[in-house]
């Protein structure tokens, strides 16, 4: 009862953040609430007996990434969202066929299952999934060292600044 | 004990509203959050899965997914700079040069 309890309240404050991230204008107000979204789930993933996940989500997501987004926000000083009318088709189509696609899910998931989560019954602390990590999935984990390389050499080259020689020297340059 | 079906259900919608927000907002830093909403969504399924099969599988696949999203983010908030360096703006709609 305790858990149902818990995870309706992290549940709705998981929602209202999801739905002020759409109603936001600013993008920094739609980060701090992606923020909520996902503290909240931490919580969510903690009812469920997954540790290990729960800190990464704290730390990972709530952390680095979304401290990368506010760094990027301030970097590029972005003020809030000018409205500009996408096709009547989106408005006209795509809308009720989201809510369409949302309620079949809904209906979906709740007439085809029947069972229940018991909280706490699968154990995800470090120790357990740091010994499924180094034996059964060694092989993975080892191939996203690589791809974690591949993105921080990608973001340098991309984000870095241009070269210089290939700028006239006469002409200043904006973000120089 | 709460059912499955709940957790299906809100990581449904946590989906539903990234896509929502993919498609109706126009700067690229909220779009390029919308897609972080929707892996968010997708890692509460695995968790709740996994706890209903006993398998932990599925929380090492969170984390794969964890680590994906690090380096997307790393390269898409790069090439977002790179955007706005040429041309001085974060809205999507402005940046049409491949638009017929």
């Amino acid at each position: 009862m305790v858990h149902l309890i818990l995870f309706l309240v992290f549940g709705a404050v998981c929602v209202a953040g999801a739905i002020n991230l759409i109603l936001q204008t600013h993008p920094i107000q739609s980060a701090l609430s992606l923020i909520v979204v996902m503290a909240s789930l931490a919580a969510e993933y903690l009812l469920l007996g997954a540790e290990f996940v729960a800190a990464v989500q704290v730390i990972v997501y709530a952390g680095a990434i979304m401290v990368l987004f506010v760094f990027v926000i301030m970097l590029l000083n972005a003020g809030t969202e000018e409205v500009t009318h996408g096709s009547k088709i989106a408005e006209f189509i795509g809308l009720p066929s989201l809510l369409l696609l949302g309620v079949l899910m809904v209906w979906a998931v709740t007439h085809h299952s029947t069972t229940s989560v018991a909280a706490g019954s699968l154990y995800g602390d470090p120790k357990t999934i740091g010994r499924l990590l180094f034996n059964q999935y060694l092989l993975p984990f080892e191939v996203t060292s690589i791809l974690i390389l591949i993105a921080i050499m990608g973001a340098v080259v991309l984000a870095g600044r241009p070269e210089m020689s290939n700028i006239q020297a006469d002409t200043p340059r904006k973000d120089a | 004990m709460v059912p499955l079906s709940y957790y299906l259900v809100l990581s449904a919608f946590l989906f539903a509203c990234g896509v929502a927000g993919f498609l109706l907002k126009r700067n690229i830093i909220t779009i390029f959050m919308s897609i972080e909403l929707m892996l968010n969504g997708v890692n509460l399924s695995f968790v709740a899965f996994a706890a209903q099969w006993g398998n932990l599988s599925g929380q090492i696949f969170v984390f794969f997914v964890m680590v994906v999203a690090a380096a997307e983010a790393a390269v898409g908030l790069a090439i977002i700079i790179a955007v706005y360096r040429t041309r001085d703006t974060l809205n999507v709609d402005r940046v049409n040069l491949l638009k017929l």
